[in-house]
């Protein structure tokens, strides 16, 4: 075999090996929008290809009085949006003062940080019961903003200073010779050019809140005030016997459209921040 | 001069703690109080309604090492058949095997990504897509897929001849661990490979065309040359997944209910707490799953050198 024969069959090979990848990655989604469009028994067929296409499994999910699906959606997006309103407000400022302040015991804060991210969610699942029913927070979609900061803020921090570290010396330095106070050097200096880091953590940190389900499992019992991961689980036929695949399905890729949208849009910059987070430490 | 300085520095020092002030008090209201009481009820025997009215006993540590407890050594059936024993044993196999296969399949990927082919970035798109898609609708889409009646999996395996009877691939015992470790594997290898893909695109490019002219087979390059290179940052990568992994609830939970055969330590905890409404003794366990968690955490800071005083 000779050399130009070699290099022929190595492309072969990784155009072999790229097609792999993307059927393992995409398949199950585009099983999931087939049969969402799939309805009676067609849906039992395990064809690759809706027959007749319909969309009746979505309309389905927001014409059952008993399953208000439109309003679920709503409540994930509203408490979605709180969280990451709430961290990246807490975030902005806690990493100007970790990346750019030297004071002492300042690393023994930022390991407390990262440990947190490492928290498994159970172990707080008793102490929180406890302190979301003494506050009246149980039972209400808004509720879980609290519970939900346990994993989105240490993550918004973190990433964040590692951004604010690295940012110039001398945009700082300026601003202090002009006489700006610490507040007006967050405000006016760093936060304009902190845009991108925002956007990159505010979306993990709505992403991460969307798909929670443990929390809003266990602090949520109220139906109106569910949110999408629990609505979904919840999906139920007529009768016990009968899962209602089509109309699960639907609710699924509704749910997930909107975020691959913002994933494909980001990508650049949510791999950037994913690595951020876990490899430079 | 140095006193105007030292004095900058000082109110430079206070304004650091006025900023994080509000942040250290969201984190100590939603992690540490929170820990710290799961830790007091698992000295109790409180129930979820004894929480509310403070009617519980200090029992101490009759829910670690007690008849019933967490680590009850003397349990008739030996203490890896029980629940929690289980619970164990389930979420450390889980773990093991969802980290290695992703491990391999992330260095492929990443190895595959980082190749110059046309419709590369498609590609590193597509790889994304598994990655943003909830947890929970994974777990039914996989649910689905592997339906033993209806399910693609078993009509595309009947058809190639693989297997002669459908499988009941999330309800039978023998089969329902490694679904969801496939489920896990296919959601988060993607998660892997883009990590080892930062690694790899940092490397020094001139050892390659050293390499290269000297005629070194690419296979013998890649063990001596990649793999060495890469390690720090694929250990850490592979602790930061352990530590997912360990904590594992959605997808066991949504693709097999409570089921003991696949029940993970936070399914367990979560089991005891709410359905069962044993507080004190569900806390019990999240205590350990804390420790052991915590543990990994600081083999984790170790390996990844986390360096504070830059």
């Amino acid at each position: 075999m000779n050399y130009q024969q070699q290099k022929i069959l190595g492309a072969i090979g990784l155009y072999l090996l790229v097609a792999v990848i993307a059927l393992f990655c995409l398949f199950p989604f585009y099983f999931a929008i087939v049969t969402s469009l799939k309805s009676g028994t067609e849906l039992f067929s395990s064809s690759l290809w809706p027959a007749s296409p319909s969309i009746k499994n979505y309309i389905a999910m927001f014409t059952v009085a008993e399953h208000p699906f439109g309003r679920h959606i709503l409540n994930s997006l509203m408490v979605s949006t709180l969280v990451v309103i709430a961290s990246l407000f807490l975030g902005v400022t806690a990493s100007y003062a970790l990346g750019r302040i030297q004071f002492r015991g300042r690393g023994l804060l930022l390991l407390t940080v990262l440990a947190v991210s490492m928290f498994p969610q159970v172990a707080v699942l008793s102490g929180m019961f406890e302190l979301m029913q003494a506050i009246g927070f149980y039972n209400h979609w808004w509720g879980l903003t609290l519970p939900y900061m346990v994993f989105t803020l240490p993550f918004t921090v973190w990433v964040l200073t590692t951004f604010v570290r690295d940012l110039p010396k001398e945009l700082e330095e300026a601003a202090i010779m002009d006489g700006c106070t610490p507040w007006g050097i967050i405000t006016k200096v760093f936060l304009p050019v902190m845009w991108p880091a925002l956007v990159t953590t505010g979306l993990l940190a709505f992403i991460a809140a969307w798909n929670e389900f443990m929390f809003a499992l266990t602090f949520v019992l109220n139906n109106a005030d569910r949110t999408v991961p629990v609505s979904i689980s919840l999906i139920s036929g007529a009768d016990k016997y009968e899962i209602p695949w089509g109309k699960i399905m639907a609710a699924s890729v509704l749910v997930t459209l909107p975020l691959i949208a913002l994933v494909l849009i980001f990508q650049r910059k949510i791999v950037g921040g994913l690595t951020a987070g876990a490899v430079k430490g | 001069m140095s006193t105007k300085t030292s004095e900058l520095t000082r109110e430079r020092t206070r304004s650091a703690w006025i900023f994080l002030a509000p942040t250290l008090l969201v984190l100590a209201l939603v992690a540490g109080w929170p820990l710290g009481r799961t830790i007091f009820f698992s000295f109790t025997d409180a129930s979820l309604e004894a929480i509310g009215d403070s009617t519980y006993n200090m029992v101490g540590f009759q829910n670690y090492f007690g008849e019933y407890g967490v680590f009850n050594l003397n349990a008739v059936e030996g203490f890896w058949s029980t629940d929690w024993g289980m619970a164990i044993r389930n979420t450390f196999k889980f773990s093991f095997f969802s980290v290695v296969t992703e491990t391999l399949l992330g260095v492929i990927f990443a190895l595959v990504l980082n190749a110059n082919f046309k419709g590369r970035s498609f590609i590193r798109a597509a790889v994304l897509v598994p990655w943003a898609i909830p947890t929970i609708v994974s777990a039914k889409m996989w649910a689905w897929i592997m339906n033993d009646q209806f399910g693609v999996m078993n009509a595309l395996l009947r058809s190639a001849g693989i297997i002669d009877h459908n499988i009941a691939w999330t309800a039978d015992p023998h089969f329902a661990l490694w679904s969801v470790v496939l489920v896990d594997v296919w959601k988060t290898t993607p998660f892997m490979a883009l990590l080892i893909l930062a690694a790899l695109q940092m490397l020094p490019t001139d050892c390659y065309e050293a390499a290269h002219v000297d005629g070194i087979h690419p296979v013998r390059v890649f063990f001596k040359v990649t793999v060495p290179l890469i390690w720090p940052a694929l250990m850490v990568a592979v602790i930061f997944r352990l530590l997912d992994a360990l904590r594992v609830f959605d997808i066991i939970y949504v693709m097999t209910s409570n089921s003991v055969d696949t029940i993970s330590m936070s399914g367990f905890v979560r089991r005891e707490i709410v359905d069962n409404n044993y507080v004190g003794y569900g806390s019990a366990a999240s205590t350990v799953l804390f420790l052991i968690i915590g543990a990994c955490t600081v083999l984790y800071l170790k390996l990844a050198k986390v360096d504070m005083s830059k």
